[in-house]
């Protein structure tokens, strides 16, 4: 770790003032530590949040909720209005890291973590990503984790959040405050740039820029929803793919539906035409399958992710089958438990 | 004087007749409470004042050689005290029991990721800035081969045969070959790999996280270039090796080479980062079986040809088809060995050696086979079963495997078990699979010194204890003997000035110190009997009191001051006339998801009979261990290497995937049958650590099959692999 300036932050307006390009905001600090340690990211300034009034709770919104963005990810995922009208993310959350992690990542701070490309990692490998221009390991690498949606020939790495996934597919929005005190509110869809020939720029985020709160707008009555992980092990892994979706079903057809998938793109992925091929359909395999396969004509894969096609549709099929009520679920299976 | 003792013919089972009642009772191990309350004192702990901290300096290619090590780039670290290289510095931990320095490259660069330098400062921080900022050139070579496949120096051993496999084979009226592949494994202890050394004028003191003192203590001497005698280590308490601490390691050479030169005690620990990187990992292994059977299910024919890997100049190759050799009999068998040179980090012993990866893909095969010729797995394996090593023809010590697996598939409910992709619940298929477990079994010289003064015991060997219980069995082993209560007995370990033990590998620990321990204790016994002027049969040692000759006398009466003894056991002509290994069945049942392909395990049972059980605790901890090192290389453990540069793609336990919690089953149970090895050593025991590992892999992949038709060839079954081994069953 290089030497650096740490500095406490009262206010929001003192907290931006002094953030810059060299200067990085640490709330739970479970990745930032991490890539500083291996000196991924040197910062020469870190400007703690947590101090800071006003962005640790979470409020009632109209019917929506305003989640700040120091709230932990144990505490949004055990807040008993977050479980009961919006237990995707609930579920996605839990998926998500470990015990220890949940209880000190932060809101703002997992939707701004870092890929896990392991080249992304080892400073002995070319990566555009940490220094743009300097090429891409991880094509033609080794690469079981690596996106097929929306990567560039400078960069193939995943964002890993689960929570971020759950997020889209409930249309949440993120706020924004600037140095100046502007406040801005974008749909969290808006939040990630893909990479093309910048993937060092992650974010919409300006360097003097701090995420402030989610926004989860009002529940839909009666949908049903589901995350489903697909992982190399059964806990503490990232999603070699994820989906989430929100179903509202009208007698036998579907009436509406929402999905994000993870594990896939750089950023958390959404694909209009899926949702389109699926909304007045009475639920069966093949549906899904064909809506699928919809949102696979963007994927573009190396041998090392072909495999991801076939997940992917399968797991979509998977989660909607869970969705629309065609499968059942086997008990002591589900690992995933909400707790009480 | 020590007693030295051959085990040339079965010993009486004397353990069967102490009266004290406590060797094999599941006793909690002593140290327990310190290690769950940060009190026990391991590697990096215990800091000397004034100690200064190493970290070491990784190479970032492949091969060839360094050309220049720019001090100046890391000059503005503050607190920065020296970088140091050279000759004496050592490319990767020894192999077990080498007892001399592993190679040292000088400034050549063998694989990427070896150490090649130690930065050392007045802070840990402070070195790491500097380790991973010191600006290395190289000259690099070109066309490195890093994949084993690739590789072009290919050392092929004779077959070992017996019979005439071919004619076997061409003769079977049923017959099978298949390759499976396994990747390479890390040991993956949760203890990195730690030293602190200090001088004393000529003479180094390390603290080591070290699995086998008697032979460290050499290679640290002979990396030195100094007289053994001038080398005292220390490794009280050690967080898991599972065989990644079984040699002299180049955080150790470091940290005594930088402590020599600055005058001061070093601390080097390594990072997790640097552990995957430059210690010993098991190698991957391709593996082709061929099996030839008669109608009936009498095998015939039994071939398993192996390739592993390793880096140049290490003499190690997994034993990958050790299992093989004497489980079954047939009247064919042949074995042979490829080992492929490439540039990677090195291989070597890492849990189980040989049975691990070996009979993932046996216990596989005779699953395949089982099917071909519509038999059930276990009939199959009990019409197979041989009364000698089929290779030598040594009979078996023991063995007990018939009844582990009747008595496993009663108690599992095997009957149960429904034919392929015929149990689902809900979009999970459910399955169950079953495999034999064996595991070689030996005793290595150790020696022990026992001190019984009035009213307790002391027991002092090198000897160590990673985790798995030798301060419980030990004290146990010399309570039983003595006859005092267990609170009694003190037990200290991890200290080359004590006499030398096996060290903690192989699964010989318990068996050799044991047996050495044993062996001081009954020569006390000896002179116990002598002063109560009795004979030793009729000595009888209880709660402190000895009784013998119609007389009863308190220990503290008929000891003034103490009574030592060491003794010292070593293999003999048994293990030349018998054949000793441990013997069990693993069963397991899996769910596995119709669309993803996710694997869960439910439930597994592992029925074990492994000689004399010493304690009953730390022996189930172990087997239940194994089993779940069994659960990560059939589902999960992988590591991952650059397919261009060799680098290694998996460094930290977050991508490393041993599993977690969430990946072993509650219902996870282990069964012992009574068992004595009058052969295998003076108190019957037999190695207990890595027969746990040793088939339960293929129980769970069986499962696999059953529950949804999919045989994964390549390990780990990953979910994707597994969807197209689904999909090619046509499920």
């Amino acid at each position: 770790m290089r030497e650096f300036d740490y500095t406490r932050a009262e206010t929001l307006s003192g907290a931006a003032d002094q953030l810059g390009e060299d200067a990085s905001v640490i709330a739970g600090g479970t990745n930032l530590l991490d890539l500083m340690k291996i000196q991924v990211m040197t910062p020469s300034r870190l400007v703690d949040i947590t101090r800071i009034d006003g962005l640790s709770d979470i409020c009632e919104d109209g019917e929506g909720l305003r989640i700040g963005a120091l709230v932990t990810n144990s505490e949004l995922a055990a807040d008993p209005r977050v479980r009961d009208g919006w237990p995707l993310l609930s579920r996605a959350i839990l998926a998500g890291a470990s015990a220890q992690i949940r209880n000190k990542a932060t809101t703002g701070g997992n939707l701004l973590q870092r890929t896990r490309c392991p080249y992304f990692y080892d400073t002995a490998m070319p990566c555009n990503k940490r220094n743009p221009g300097e090429g891409c390991s991880a094509k033609q690498g080794d690469g079981r984790m690596l996106a097929i949606f929306g990567t560039s020939e400078h960069c193939l790495a995943a964002h890993p959040s689960d929570m971020a996934v759950a997020l889209a597919a409930l249309k949440a929005e993120v706020e924004i405050r600037s140095a100046e005190g502007d406040a801005r509110r974008i749909p969290i869809g808006e939040l990630h740039k893909l990479p093309g020939d910048r993937p060092d720029i992650e974010t919409v985020l300006a360097p003097d820029e701090i995420i402030t709160a989610v926004y989860l707008p009002a529940p839909q009555a009666d949908t049903k929803q589901v995350y489903k992980k697909v992982r190399d092990r059964a806990s503490y892994a990232f999603a070699l793919v994820s989906v989430g979706v929100a179903v509202a079903m009208d007698d036998d057809r579907i009436a509406s539906v929402s999905c994000a998938i993870g594990g896939v793109a750089p950023k958390p992925w959404t694909d209009p035409e899926l949702e389109k091929a699926l909304v007045g359909q009475a639920p069966s395999d093949e549906v899904f399958g064909q809506a699928a396969d919809k949102a696979l004509t963007q994927a573009r894969c190396q041998s090392d992710t072909e495999f991801k096609k076939p997940l992917l549709r399968r797991t979509l099929i998977a989660a909607l089958r869970e969705a629309t009520g065609l499968a059942v679920s086997a008990p002591g299976v589900e690992t995933a438990r909400i707790p009480a | 004087m020590t007693k030295t003792f051959r085990m040339d013919e079965a010993q009486p089972r004397l353990l069967d007749e102490t009266g004290q009642g406590i060797v094999g009772a599941p006793l909690d191990r002593p140290e327990g409470p310190k290690k769950v309350s940060g009190r026990a004192a391991y590697a990096a702990d215990g800091l000397p004042e004034n100690a200064a901290h190493g970290v070491l300096v990784r190479a970032t290619i492949a091969q060839g050689r360094v050309t220049k090590i720019d001090e100046s780039s890391v000059s503005d670290v503050s607190g920065l005290l020296g970088v140091f290289h050279g000759p004496k510095m050592t490319r990767n931990p020894a192999q077990g029991m080498a007892g001399e320095a592993p190679v040292q490259p000088g400034d050549e660069v063998h694989y990427h990721g070896q150490p090649i330098a130690l930065v050392v400062a007045e802070s840990f921080e402070a070195a790491r800035d500097a380790a991973q900022r010191l600006a290395v050139s190289y000259d690099a070579d070109t066309d490195v081969i890093t994949d084993p496949s690739r590789s072009e120096t290919h050392e092929q051993d004779d077959p070992e045969t017996a019979g005439d496999f071919e004619a076997a084979f061409a003769a079977s009226e049923v017959t099978l070959d298949r390759t499976y592949t396994t990747p390479p494994h890390a040991a993956a202890a949760m203890e990195p790999h730690a030293a602190v050394a200090e001088w004393e004028g000529d003479a180094v003191t390390l603290r080591g996280a070290l699995q086998m003192l008697r032979f460290n203590k050499k290679e640290l001497a002979d990396s030195l270039g100094i007289d053994p005698d001038k080398v005292r280590i220390l490794s009280p308490y050690i967080g898991g090796g599972f065989g990644s601490k079984l040699g002299i390691g180049p955080e150790a050479v470091a940290a005594a080479l930088a402590a020599r030169e600055l005058g001061r005690p070093v601390r080097v620990v390594m990072t997790r980062q640097t552990v995957f990187d430059s210690v010993l990992r098991r190698t991957e292994t391709s593996q082709r079986l061929r099996l030839g059977a008669d109608k009936d299910g009498t095998l015939r024919a039994l071939s398993h040809d192996d390739r592993v890997s390793n880096i140049r100049d290490e003499g190690f190759a997994e034993p990958v088809s050790q299992a093989s050799q004497f489980l079954y009999g047939a009247e064919g068998l042949s074995f042979t060995q490829t080992l492929a040179r490439i540039c990677r980090t090195p291989a070597g012993s890492v849990r189980a050696p040989g049975e691990a990866v070996g009979m993932l893909a046996l216990e596989q095969a005779m699953d395949e086979l089982a099917e071909e010729l519509g038999m059930c797995p276990v009939e199959l394996r009990l019409k197979n079963l041989p009364d000698k090593n089929p290779m030598t023809d040594q009979p078996f010590s023991a063995t007990r495997l018939a009844d582990c697996l009747r008595e496993g598939a009663e108690q599992f409910g095997w009957g149960e078990r429904k034919p392929m992709g015929e149990r689902r619940e809900g979009d999970w298929y459910v399955g169950m699979g079953m495999a034999s477990a064996a595991r070689s079994n030996m005793l290595i010289k150790s020696a022990a010194r026992v001190r019984l003064t009035g009213d307790g015991a002391v027991v002092e060997t090198d000897m160590t204890d990673i985790g798995t219980g030798s301060y419980a069995i030990l004290g146990q082993i010399t309570a039983e003997m003595l006859g005092l209560p267990i609170a009694q007995v003190e037990v200290r370990l991890g200290d080359t000035s004590f006499p030398g033990a096996s060290g903690s590998g192989g699964s010989f620990g318990a068996s050799s110190a044991g047996s050495a321990t044993f062996l001081a204790a009954k020569a006390i016994r000896e002179t116990l009997a002598e002063r109560m002027g009795c004979s030793l049969s009729e000595l009888t040692l209880q709660n402190g009191i000895a009784r013998g000759g119609n007389r009863e006398v308190p220990l503290s009466q008929l000891v003034d001051g103490e009574l030592v003894e060491e003794a010292s056991v070593e293999s003999g002509s048994t293990a030349d006339s018998h054949f000793s290994a441990g013997f069990g069945a693993h069963f397991a049942e899996v769910a596995v998801h119709a669309y993803t392909g996710e694997v869960r395990v439910r439930r597994m049972l592992g029925v074990m009979a492994m000689g004399r059980i010493l304690n009953e605790k730390t022996a189930r901890s172990q087997a239940l261990g194994g089993m779940i090192w069994g659960i990560g290389s059939a589902l999960t453990e992988k590591l991952t290497h650059d397919p261009r540069t060799g680098h290694l793609a998996t460094r930290d336990l977050a991508n490393y995937h041993v599993p977690a919690h969430a990946d072993v089953p509650g219902d996870l149970k282990v069964v012992f049958l009574e068992e004595r090895d009058d052969m295998a050593n003076p108190i019957q025991t037999k190695g207990i650590g890595e027969l746990g590992i040793s088939g339960a892999g293929a129980a769970i992949l069986n499962a696999v099959r059953n529950a949804c038709g999919a045989r994964v060839y390549d390990m780990p079954a990953t979910p994707d692999r597994v969807i197209t081994a689904m999909d090619a069953a046509g499920f």
